[in-house]
């Protein structure tokens, strides 16, 4: 890989930490002493990907806004990769009017037309949609693909495999990710499935699919690479499943009493891995790693002040949206 | 079965409190107790003890074969469930959230409900389906509807939906041993859990031992003379509140807690209604083709000389529930937008 592409996936990869580093704190800030889940700058459930940048970053690389990418419940290291515009999000996911659903979505329900961007709350139910959008990508003769992510665990939803299955039939442009963080909620991916690997259920559908096992952005980078590669050229849908890590709780809250495996998992974080080898090849020094922190930093600042300074949505607009405007 | 023996019975067992969580979860490990046939499956059931805290200490107590976690697969499980109550086992099994239900519709509505009519009612399917429900802590429109409507649309389930720690222990104790499949809704706003705004009354008083709160039979919570208001699960509380303030001001309101929406107790509210003249139904699901319709409607057809006021209704405008605070506060059912209406309605 080219130096500016590897401090690339570097950068990004810092800038999903420090943004999710970022909603934690915002999110826990006023909800003590009781953890009230409804209570607070940003209210309801909260899904962050701390350790599963190597996945965001390492697709996202080979896409521009005119492809897709349709996320799940824990949106925003998709929503940073693919370009979603930081403060409208944070916004968003304040609740309030500049945010990109002006407040009505909130953070699973992200939805930025600019970049072809949306996510669902609802597991599995985001792969039929991205096979819809490649569909139109093929039908207007395009070389657009769509990127369907879902974590290991929605792969036992019917909505995956007819996904599959179809984008399969037609040859359509879609690239299906699997996260594998080993857990969905509380139940281990031994507990749901007998296949180790679900890069392997492609193979029942007729496509290629592959497991990078050791969460690295650069082999996430080049399995992607080729995936992308083949739906532009027109050969059709494949299958990447990651083997990534789930740094925190499920969700904000959970306190991961069932979880047999904490022990082992912040030796597991792939940021400082990845900070190491780039360091090892003297691709980055102390100096640039300082640096790229701090720019992450003002970033995310910025958004986080965009969206506190953007003001809440006023009730008598409630009813606004549910139809589309003659 | 862990039957309370007199002496505990009668050292004044109902100041024992509980919270619904509690009340809810201990009908259901006396009911395994009492019947080998009872087993809980669903997403999270097991190690975590359920998301809403709707199964916690039964994978303890009745280990992974009666208590079993699922893959995130609801047509798979709940379609299960079916199967092993057509041989006459008596599941429970979790739909976390009700809003999910749309990926596991069709073994719902044409397989747990329909099956006992389509053989002629020579099959049953003695079953539960449990859901969380309700809004008002900006969860977000695909995890904060009630959709009780659509459940109770559909002909074939039993449908409920407890207000307080008592009724959710009687009625799943009630819903386990129905031979139809029940669907069992809980407002996670009145299942008292550590990690959300507490309603006062989502922790109360719970009869120990066998307890059975009959389906399809309304409770009069609140005894008044002015206004009816019937609803059920969450809005309960807060008609209650609005009919405490209102008092003061010479305002006497009946609340009417439906607990179940099929069947409908239409008598206990035709009842009210002949007593007060006035009807407002509190809904946090959808307004329109929905409960609050089916209950007006009934007493139209029923006896709309009753009505002493055109009846009223507080329910969802319509609308997917949004997320931003301010927006889901206007939407929802709240203790002000009750106490407007029932103002509307004694002024009117
Ligand atoms: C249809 C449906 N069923 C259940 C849920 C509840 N739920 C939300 S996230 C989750 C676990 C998802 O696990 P996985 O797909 O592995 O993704 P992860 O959370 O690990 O990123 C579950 C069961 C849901 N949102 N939708």
């Amino acid at each position: 890989m080219e130096p500016e592409d590897r401090l690339g996936l570097y950068r990004m990869m810092v800038l999903i930490r420090t943004y999710e580093e970022t909603i934690l704190r915002e999110y826990h800030a006023d909800k003590k002493p009781v953890f009230d889940i409804g209570a607070g700058l940003i209210p309801g459930e909260m899904h962050l990907s701390a350790g599963q940048e190597p996945v965001a970053a390492g697709v996202c690389a080979h896409l521009s806004a005119d492809d897709a990418v349709t996320a799940t419940h824990r949106p925003h290291h998709f929503a940073i990769a693919h370009g979603v515009d930081l403060e409208k999000m944070t916004a968003e996911i304040f609740g309030r009017v500049d945010g990109l659903g002006r407040g009505r979505g909130g953070h699973m329900h992200l939805f930025d037309p600019a970049t072809h961007f949306s996510c669902s709350g609802i597991i599995a139910e985001g792969y039929p949609p991205a096979v819809g959008q490649a569909l139109a990508f093929q039908r207007r003769g395009t070389d657009r693909v769509a990127v369907a992510v879902t974590g290991e665990g929605a792969a036992n939803q019917g909505a995956f495999h007819e996904a599959l299955n179809l984008a399969a039939l037609w040859k359509l442009p879609v690239v299906f990710v699997v996260e594998d963080n080993d857990w969905g909620i509380s139940v281990p991916r031994s507990a749901s499935t007998c296949v180790t690997s679900n890069a392997v259920r492609a193979a029942g559908y007729g496509i290629p699919g592959h497991r990078v096992e050791d969460n690295s952005v650069e082999a996430v980078h080049e399995v992607a690479g080729e995936a992308v590669a083949r739906a532009r050229a027109g050969d059709g849908p494949s299958l990447i499943e990651v083997h990534t890590l789930r740094l925190w709780g499920h969700f904000e809250g959970d306190a991961q009493g069932y979880r047999s495996d904490l022990e082992g998992v912040p030796g597991r974080d792939p940021l400082p891995t990845y900070e190491k080898e780039l360091l090892a090849a003297g691709m980055l020094d102390d100096a640039a790693v300082s640096s790229i922190a701090a720019q992450a930093r003002d970033r995310v600042e910025a958004a986080v002040a965009f969206a506190k300074r953007s003001p809440e949505p006023d009730p008598d607009t409630a009813l606004d949206f549910v139809f589309a405007q003659a | 079965m862990t039957l309370t023996d007199a002496s505990a019975s009668s050292s004044a067992p109902a100041h024992r409190k509980l919270s619904t969580a509690k009340a809810m979860v201990e009908a259901i490990a006396q009911e395994m107790e009492r019947d080998e046939d009872v087993f809980v499956l669903g997403e999270d059931v097991g190690a975590y003890g359920g998301i809403f805290s709707s199964t916690t200490g039964l994978l303890d107590k009745f280990g992974p074969r009666r208590v079993m976690d699922t893959p995130i697969s609801e047509t798979a499980f709940i379609g299960a469930a079916i199967g092993a109550a057509v041989e006459g086992m008596r599941p429970v099994v979790e739909l976390m959230f009700v809003d999910f239900f749309g990926v596991c519709m069709d073994q719902i509505y044409n397989h747990m409900a329909k099956i006992h009519f389509e053989s002629g009612g020579n099959v049953t399917v003695p079953m539960v389906l449990t859901a969380a429900v309700g809004g008002g802590y900006s969860d977000g429109a695909q995890h904060s509807q009630c959709l009780w409507g659509t459940f109770a649309h559909l002909p074939g389930m039993k449908v409920v939906a407890p207000s307080n720690p008592a009724d959710a222990k009687g009625l799943m104790t009630a819903a386990i041993r129905d031979d139809n499949p029940v669907v069992y809704l809980f407002h996670k706003g009145v299942m008292g859990l550590p990690w959300m705004a507490k309603n006062r009354r989502s922790i109360g008083p719970v009869p120990e031992g066998d307890h059975v709160v009959p389906i399809g039979k309304a409770n009069v919570v609140r005894p008044g003379s002015d206004v009816t208001i019937v609803t059920l699960s969450l809005s309960v509380h807060h008609a209650l509140d609005v009919a405490e303030e209102l008092a003061p001001r010479g305002i006497d309101c009946e609340v009417v807690d439906l607990r179940s929406v099929v069947p409908l107790d239409t008598d206990t509210v035709l009842e009210s209604v002949g007593r007060t003249g006035r009807l407002l139904v509190v809904d946090e699901d959808y307004l329109s083709f929905g409960l609050s319709g089916e209950v007006i409607a009934r007493v139209a057809e029923r006896d709309p000389g009753l009505l002493r006021a055109p009846a009223a209704r507080v329910a969802v405008p319509d609308v997917p529930i949004p997320y931003a605070r301010p927006l889901e506060y206007a939407v929802l059912p709240t203790p002000d937008r009750i106490r407007r209406a029932v103002l509307g309605l004694v002024s009117a």
